[in-house]
């Protein structure tokens, strides 16, 4: 098994307009590590993660893998290389959930085993033959997710992967992914809004406020209050409904 | 009738290859457009304003300004026929294929692009196997719409001397044969629907993703058009020739008169019919039409642009000369009457106002109303009598030919251009006015063979029979069968009339 690769941004910058969305970044994500990128809405998160797999191209700075600036070469060969995985999930209506899931293999990559596949996402093999419209949104999410590994990926690009599910399926899905993750191997970055889940999953929390890291801590230490205020603030919403939880509970 | 009928096989057969050659073009062109419009806002508001633009143009004016930029080619493309119908009906069908193209493009769901993209395919890739197979249905709508309009337009296309199902519409109108006029339209109308109905179950096979159907749409499509074409199959053995015909009676009988001595010289006959007057020497110039007849008066204005108005065997030498050294086309000889524009008036009418010649005419011509044909007015020879008598009428309106006689009739018009050899001059009892200035040229009919069938002693020897055979009475008689509103016959029927009737040849040329 090849080893997970390293994820380096050097001096990222990405401006719309006047508005500076991803200002100076400068960081590293180590092999293997599993990092959840938290911020608010318009904090610069999403395009900064699409500064990887080049769906956006910064206006200054470096992206590199292993080393490798990101820009070198063909994106379709890049893109081959990164699994991506986004909210809106963007199944192709056409196909079939299998067509779907080989799709890395149709474009050029090594043979897909789509049974193995749906058992990794931990989905019915009978749903192969169905068409995305006949799935709920967990499931269509899962299979966006054996589409995205399916190209033997070993970086994983998650956007809000969980954004419109219900809080069941969340929590399911995110437990998966975070159980891939350890399995295959994976370096993996996860954009989201929701602190808890940043917490509960990660090795590592970044949280990015108007385009620049302002907290680079482990969950621990951010819950010990070491992630500055904007990251303090992030995490007293989820600890103030844990207290409140418990409280009832013990009631 | 019949007769007329039994050409609906190898019109439709044209009509198709037309209609459907000009559909495909079109596709050809409106979906790369399609794609890079999309992909270039300024490309999609420039494509799509062309196309909207080509669309508000009426189909038979796009027809016919095909004609001058043809000709500005200078002779490299034939201005008339196939080929202008096929690039004015292709504009026409690239509008409906473009706008369903882009809107669907624009319209795709962005996250299934953003897939495509994510997952590393390549623009190529992701047209085809992401943007195509989604746009498809709504392409395909725009490709039904896309067959009705030109199939539709295709009718329009005989004015450019293509052979359509138009051809037996504007025949039909000509020759106020009705049934002919709706043997156009329901066969027109029948094609239409029939690729639109098989379009349909494409369509509906794209957006149901079902292959099968698809295929099986598209291959009765495929049948049907083969079947419909096969009358143009080519039969081995036979020369086949064209006959070229202007848009009135007379010349479709004459068309028919000498089809009937080729096709019994073993010669395959085709007809190509409904010419503009003045633009029908230029298909025999070019070779598309071997054999028609013409009158050497409208060559020697039209076409020669001399404003000066020699004797009549003059003009008909000058006319020979000039074919044969312009254009290398053979004038056979005269067929022995003259087709003229003579001023004509209701005889009670004429005698009322006392006017027998064009110099009367001039005198009263203020207080009374000129009905013309729709090329008169534009035509030389009009400005020639304008300039000579000093005429000018209080108002003038054109009228299809056939009208322009009702018009008379009933006294919209109380002059028209009529044609000397007209059987409906002698039949409505008409005067005919004298030209006492000499202001019109002679029109005698004369047969033109085209550089090609010059020198072809055989198809010579076919034709050479109708030199000096046809007498102006007889011509009128034939041409009154037809053009009467009793007991009407058909140009086939009065072709063979005429065929029994012909002077016998002098005994030396």
């Amino acid at each position: 098994m090849p080893a997970p690769p390293r994820l380096a941004f050097e001096g990222v910058t990405k401006a719309y307009g006047a508005m500076r969305a991803v200002d100076d970044v400068t960081l590293a994500i180590e092999p293997g590590q599993f990092v959840a990128l938290v911020g608010q809405s318009g904090s610069g998160k999403s395009t900064l993660l699409k500064t990887v797999n080049r769906l956006i191209e910064p206006d200054a700075g470096r992206v590199t893998i292993d080393g490798a600036d990101v820009s070198d070469g063909p994106a379709p060969a890049l893109r081959r290389r990164i699994g991506y995985v986004f909210q809106n999930v963007g199944l192709f209506p056409h196909l079939t959930v299998a067509e779907n899931i080989a799709m890395p293999q149709r474009i050029g990559g090594a043979p897909v085993d789509v049974a193995a596949r749906l058992d990794q996402v931990e989905l019915p093999r009978e749903l192969a033959s169905r068409s995305p419209a006949q799935l709920s949104g967990g499931q269509r999410q899962r299979v966006g997710l054996a589409r995205a590994l399916a190209g033997e990926a070993k970086l994983l690009l998650m956007d809000e992967p969980f954004g419109a599910l219900d809080p069941l399926t969340r929590d399911a899905l995110g437990r998966r992914v975070r159980g891939l993750h350890d399995q295959l191997g994976l370096t993996t970055l996860l954009v989201t809004h929701d602190m808890a889940e940043a917490l509960l999953l990660a090795d590592r929390v970044l949280v990015m406020d108007a385009g620049r890291i302002v907290a680079d801590a482990t969950p621990a230490e951010l819950l010990a209050g070491r992630g500055g205020s904007i990251a303090d603030a992030l995490v007293a919403v989820p600890r103030e409904q844990a207290r409140a939880l418990a409280a009832m509970d013990r009631e | 009738m019949s007769d007329a009928l039994a050409r609906v096989p190898e019109l439709l057969a044209a009509h198709v290859l037309l209609s459907l050659s000009a559909l495909a073009l079109g596709l050809l062109l409106a979906l790369p457009l399609a794609v890079w419009s999309a992909r270039h806002p300024a490309v999609a508001r420039v494509a799509l304003g062309l196309a909207s633009l080509v669309q508000t143009i009426p189909a038979l004016a796009l027809l016919a300004l095909f004609y001058p930029l043809l000709l500005a080619t200078g002779g490299a493309l034939p201005a008339l026929g196939f080929l202008p119908a096929l690039l004015a009906l292709t504009l026409y069908a690239v509008l409906p294929i473009l706008r369903n193209g882009v809107t669907g493009l624009l319209g795709l769901d962005p996250a299934v692009i953003e897939a495509a993209e994510g997952v590393g395919m390549t623009r190529r890739q992701r047209l085809w196997w992401v943007e195509a197979p989604l746009v498809a249905p709504i392409v395909m709508a725009g490709v039904r719409t896309a067959a009705v309009w030109t199939i539709g337009a295709a009718t329009l296309s005989t004015t450019v001397g293509a052979a359509s199902l138009g051809d037996l519409i504007f025949a039909g109108l000509q020759t106020q044969n009705w049934p002919l006029v709706l043997a156009g339209c329901i066969a027109a109308a029948g094609l239409a629907m029939t690729v639109d109905l098989i379009l349909a179950a494409v369509e509906r096979g794209l957006a149901r993703r079902r292959r099968w159907q698809v295929r099986g749409a598209l291959a009765v499509l495929a049948a049907g058009m083969a079947l419909a074409l096969a009358p143009l199959w080519p039969v081995r053995g036979g020369d086949t020739v064209t006959i070229g015909a202007k848009g009135f009676s007379e010349q479709f009988i004459l068309a028919r008169l000498i089809g009937d001595r080729l096709t019994a010289a073993g010669y395959r006959v085709r007809y190509s019919e409904g010419l503009g007057s003045s633009v029908a020497f230029g298909p025999v110039a070019s070779g598309e039409v071997d054999v028609s007849v013409d009158y050497s008066g409208t060559l020697w204005t039209n076409q020669i642009q001399r404003t000066d108005v020699p004797p009549r065997p003059a003009i008909v030498k000058g006319v020979a000369d000039w074919a044969a050294r312009e254009h290398g086309v053979r004038l056979l000889g005269t067929l022995g009457f003259e087709n003229a524009y003579a001023f004509a008036m209701r005889e009670d009418r004429a005698r009322a106002l006392g006017v027998s010649s064009i110099a009367d005419l001039a005198r009263v011509a203020p207080r009374l109303a000129f009905g013309s044909d729709v090329e008169f007015l534009e035509r030389p020879e009009w400005r020639s009598v304008q300039g000579a008598y000093g005429l000018r009428f209080a108002r003038a309106n054109a009228y299809h030919p056939t009208f322009m006689y009702r018009a008379l009739a009933s006294g919209q018009a109380d002059v028209i251009p009529a044609f000397s050899s007209d059987g409906r001059i002698a039949a409505d009892k008409l005067r005919v006015l004298a030209d006492p200035k000499g202001a019109l040229p002679g029109y005698d009919a004369i047969l033109l063979l085209s550089p090609a069938r010059a020198n072809d002693a055989r198809f010579v020897a076919a034709l050479r029979p109708l030199i000096g055979a046809i007498p102006v009475e007889t011509m009128r008689e034939a041409n009154l069968l037809v053009d009467r509103d009793v007991d009407k016959r058909s140009p086939e029927e009065a072709a063979r009339w005429l065929a029994a009737r012909l002077r016998r040849p002098r005994a030396s040329p």
